[in-house]
C-alpha cells in the first residue's frame, strides 16, 4: 500500500516535468519517432517487395504451386552439328522464283523432358498434395520466297561462262511464339491459373486431346486473333475457345492447348517438361523437396524461394535496398536517437543536479530519484513512438498511394537460370520484364515491434540519465548552491 | 545529541589536497541552537554537510544520538536523514514544477506517510508558516521570503530531531531576513530542535547564544553567557 502512496507524487512530479520540459521532451521524442518511423517505412516497403515478388512468382507458374520439378538440359553431344539447333530445309525448285515456302519447327523448350510417369509419382510422395505436368514448346515459323537471279540478255556467250547472274535471293520471316501443353483434367495447378480467362472458357477436362486453344490476350492482339478462329501449329488447326489475361506481369505462354495434343506435335508422347506440385503444409516445403530429390533421382525441384533469387530488375534492385540500405538506415538513425535521447535525458539530469541532490538530501533513496527519470525518459520514448506510428502509417499510406511500378526480370530460361532454372513457360527472353505496383502494407507486428522500439528508446534513454542521477550525492548538488 | 571527534575533510581540488576540516571536535546538545560562522572557503558548509550525513569525512566520526554517521551504509543514512534531520537551502531548493503543498509533501514520501495524510500534514506545516494561502502556488509565483518558508515548511513537517540550515537568509533582503529569521526561531522553540545555522550574517551570529567559528578548517566555540 505504501508504495502506492509513493506512486501519487511520482505520477504528479512525471506529468508536471514533462509540461515544463515541453521543448527538451519534443527533441527526444521528434528523434526517436523519425527513427521508428523510418523502421516502419522499410519494413511495410519491404513487405510490399514481398508481396510484389510473389505476384512475379505467381505470374510465373501461377497460383497454388510451390514448387516445380525438371530435368535440366544438357549440352549438345560432340560432334553434333546441329548442336540442337532448329534445322530448316527448303527445296530449291526449279522455275520456283516467287512460289511461298513455308516450315515450323517445334521444339521442347529449355528443359530435358521428364516421362509422364514422374507426374504420378511425384504426386505419390509425402506430402505432396497434387501434381501436374506440362509441356513447355516453343514454335519457330520460317515463310518466305526464294527470288533466282537472271542473266541480262547480251552477256556471255554460248558457252554462259561469262555471264553475269544479277538479282535473285531469299526474302523470309521468322517468328516464334510458345505454345504450353496443359493437364486439361487439373487445372487447379499450373501456369494457366495465373491469368483469368477474359473472354470465352477455359479447357473442359474431356478435351484431353482436343483441338482447342487457349491464346494470351496480347499475343492474340498481336497476330488479330479472336474467339472462334484457327491457329495452326505445325500444320495442325486449333480453335480458340479462350483468351486469357494474365494476373499481372506477362502470361506464361503465348498459346495453351492441352496436353497430348502438346505431345504429339512435338513427338514427345508421355513427355512433360515440368511437373507443378502442390505441397500439403506451406511450412514443409523444404522437406518435400528433399524427398523429391532423394526419390526421384536426375530432377532439378526448384522452389518459390529458389526462383525469388532469379528475378533481378528494379525490383530486385528495390528489394536489395529495402533489405540492405533501408535495413542499415533504420538501425542507424535509431541508434544515433537513441543515443541522442540518451544524452539528452544525461544533460538534462545534470541540469538538475541541485533538486535530484536535494531530494536525496530529504532522504530519497537514489533508485527512486533513478525510477524519476527512467519514467520521464520512458513517456518521452512513448510520445515518440506514437509520433513515430503515425509519421511512419503516413509514410507507407504514400507509398501505396503512388504505387511505383517495379520491372522484375527473371533469369533467362532453358536450364540457365538459376537452380536448374524455373520449370514451365516462362519468359523466353530477359527483355521481358514484368512490372508490379508497390504497396506497402502495415502489420500488426511492424505496429508492435515500433512500440516495442519506444519502449526501448525510452528505456535506453532512461538508463544513461538514471546512471547520471545514481551516481549524484546530495553534496555534490549541494556544494553547488555555495 | 551530536558529538563530533578529531573529524578531518580532505579533499583534492586539481592537484592541490584542500583541508576542509581540520580536526574538529564539538558537542551539541539536543534542543541546542549552534551558529556557525566563518570566512567563505572556511569549511562550514563542510561541516553542516557532515552534520547532515550528507557527506563522510576523512578521518573522526559524527555521531548522532549514539550512531556513527561516517560508519552508516547508504541506505542506513538516508534512512536517519529522512527521519531525523531536516535542511534548509540558501536557494531554497524547491522543485519548480511542485506546488508549495506538493514541494512539503516530497520530505514525507520516503517516510511512506499516504497521500490524504501527506497532503493534510503538508497544509498544517505550510499554515504554521504563515503560508496558508498559497497551497496550490508554484514557487515562481512566490516571493524569496514565501519560498523559503515553503522550505522551512519542508524542513519542519516530518517533525524531525534536528534542524540544519546552510545560509538560510543569504538570499534575501534585510526586511525578510528578520522574518525568515523570527519563522525559525519560533520553529525551534515549538519543537525543540536542535538547530544549527551556518550564516556569513554578523548581526545574526551576535544574537547566537553558541557560536562556533571556523576558520581554515579549525573550529572554536564561544558560549555567551545565560
Amino acid at each position: 500500500m505504501v508504495h502506492s502512496y509513493r506512486n501519487v507524487m511520482f505520477f504528479t512530479y512525471l506529468r508536471r516535468e514533462l509540461r515544463r520540459r515541453r521543448k527538451a521532451a519534443l527533441v527526444v521524442a521528434s528523434g526517436l519517432a523519425l527513427g521508428i518511423a523510418l523502421v516502419i517505412v522499410v519494413s511495410s516497403v519491404s513487405a510490399g517487395m514481398e508481396q510484389a515478388q510473389g505476384k512475379v512468382l505467381q505470374s510465373l507458374y501461377g497460383l497454388g504451386t510451390d514448387m516445380t520439378v525438371t530435368k535440366a538440359a544438357e549440352p549438345p553431344e560432340e560432334g553434333d552439328a546441329e548442336g540442337g539447333r532448329p534445322r530448316f530445309q527448303f527445296d530449291a525448285k526449279d522455275g520456283g522464283s516467287g512460289e511461298e515456302q513455308s516450315t515450323d519447327r517445334v521444339m521442347v523448350q529449355g528443359f530435358q523432358t521428364l516421362s509422364s510417369s514422374t507426374v504420378t509419382k511425384v504426386g505419390e510422395q509425402q506430402g505432396v498434395a497434387g501434381a501436374v505436368g506440362g509441356l513447355s514448346l516453343n514454335v519457330v515459323k520460317v515463310n518466305g520466297q526464294f527470288t533466282q537471279g537472271e542473266i541480262p540478255p547480251g552477256q556471255g556467250g554460248p558457252g554462259g561462262s561469262q555471264g553475269r547472274v544479277q538479282g535473285g535471293g531469299a526474302d523470309f520471316e521468322v517468328n516464334s511464339y510458345t505454345v504450353y501443353g496443359t493437364d486439361v483434367t487439373n487445372l487447379a495447378i499450373g501456369p494457366l491459373t495465373s491469368s483469368t480467362i477474359g473472354k470465352g472458357r477455359t479447357f473442359r477436362s474431356s478435351e484431353t486431346d482436343a483441338k482447342v486453344a487457349v491464346v494470351d490476350e496480347s499475343y492474340a492482339k498481336e497476330k488479330d486473333l479472336a474467339l472462334g478462329d484457327t491457329v495452326t501449329i505445325s500444320g495442325t488447326k486449333f480453335e480458340i475457345v479462350g483468351i486469357a489475361t494474365p494476373d499481372s506481369g506477362d502470361a506464361a505462354a503465348n498459346l495453351y492447348i492441352p496436353l497430348e495434343q502438346a505431345q504429339t506435335l512435338s513427338g514427345s508422347k508421355d513427355k512433360v517438361t515440368t511437373v507443378y506440385v502442390q505441397v500439403t503444409d506451406s511450412q514443409r516445403i523444404d522437406a518435400v523437396k528433399s524427398t523429391i530429390q532423394q526419390n526421384i533421382s536426375g530432377t532439378t525441384v526448384t522452389t518459390s524461394a529458389d526462383l525469388a533469387d532469379t528475378v533481378s530488375g528494379s525490383l530486385s534492385t528495390a528489394s536489395s535496398l529495402a533489405a540492405n540500405v533501408g535495413k542499415w538506415l533504420s538501425i542507424a538513425v535509431l541508434v544515433a536517437a537513441f543515443l541522442v535521447a540518451g544524452l539528452l535525458t544525461m544533460s538534462a539530469v545534470s541540469r538538475r543536479v541541485r533538486e535530484f541532490g536535494t531530494l536525496k538530501a530529504l532522504g530519497w533513496k537514489s533508485g527512486r530519484v533513478t525510477r524519476q527519470v527512467v519514467g520521464e525518459a520512458v513517456v518521452n520514448g512513448l510520445a515518440g513512438g506514437v509520433l513515430g506510428i503515425a509519421l511512419g502509417l503516413a509514410g507507407a499510406y504514400a507509398v501505396t498511394a503512388v504505387s511505383p511500378t517495379l520491372q522484375a526480370q527473371i533469369g533467362a530460361t532453358g536450364g540457365t537460370a538459376g537452380p536448374g532454372g524455373m520449370g514451365g513457360p516462362v519468359r523466353q527472353s530477359a527483355s521481358q520484364a514484368i512490372e508490379v505496383a508497390l504497396t506497402a502494407p502495415i502489420s500488426l507486428t511492424t505496429i508492435g515491434t515500433a512500440v516495442g522500439l519506444a519502449v526501448a528508446g525510452g528505456l535506453i534513454a532512461g538508463a544513461f540519465g538514471g546512471w547520471r542521477a545514481s551516481r549524484l550525492r546530495p553534496a555534490d548538488a549541494l556544494r553547488r548552491v555555495e | 545529541m551530536y558529538q563530533l571527534r578529531s573529524v578531518i575533510k580532505q579533499y583534492r581540488k586539481g592537484r592541490e589536497t584542500v583541508h576542509a576540516l581540520a580536526g574538529v571536535d564539538l558537542t551539541i546538545a539536543d534542543g541546542d541552537r549552534l551558529v556557525i560562522q566563518g570566512p567563505t572557503g572556511g569549511g562550514k558548509s563542510t561541516l553542516l554537510q557532515m552534520l547532515g550525513g550528507l557527506d563522510r569525512p576523512t578521518s573522526g566520526s559524527v555521531e548522532l544520538d549514539g550512531i556513527d554517521l561516517a560508519r552508516l551504509s547508504e541506505a542506513r543514512l538516508t534512512k536517519v536523514r529522512s527521519q531525523s534531520i531536516g535542511f534548509v537551502f540558501q536557494s531554497f531548493n524547491l522543485i519548480p514544477t511542485l506546488s508549495a503543498q506538493e514541494n512539503v509533501e516530497t520530505a514525507l514520501v520516503p517516510l511512506g506517510v499516504k497521500a490524504s495524510e501527506r497532503r493534510e500534514r503538508a497544509a498544517e506545516a505550510l499554515k504554521s508558516v504563515g503560508l496558508g494561502e498559497r497551497l496550490g502556488h508554484l514557487p515562481s509565483e512566490m516571493s524569496g521570503g514565501q519560498q523559503q518558508r515553503v522550505a522551512i515548511a519542508r524542513a519542519l513537517v516530518k517533525q524531525p530531531k534536528v534542524l540544519l540550515a546552510d545560509e538560510p537568509t543569504g538570499n534575501l533582503d534585510e526586511s525578510m531576513r528578520d522574518e525568515i529569521m523570527d519563522v525559525l526561531e519560533s520553529m525551534w522553540k515549538e519543537h525543540g530542535l536542535t538547530f544549527i545555522m551556518v550564516t556569513h550574517d554578523s548581526s545574526i551570529a551576535k544574537k547566537a547564544p553558541r557560536l562556533a567559528t571556523i576558520r581554515k578548517g579549525a573550529l572554536t566555540v564561544t558560549e555567551k553567557a545565560a
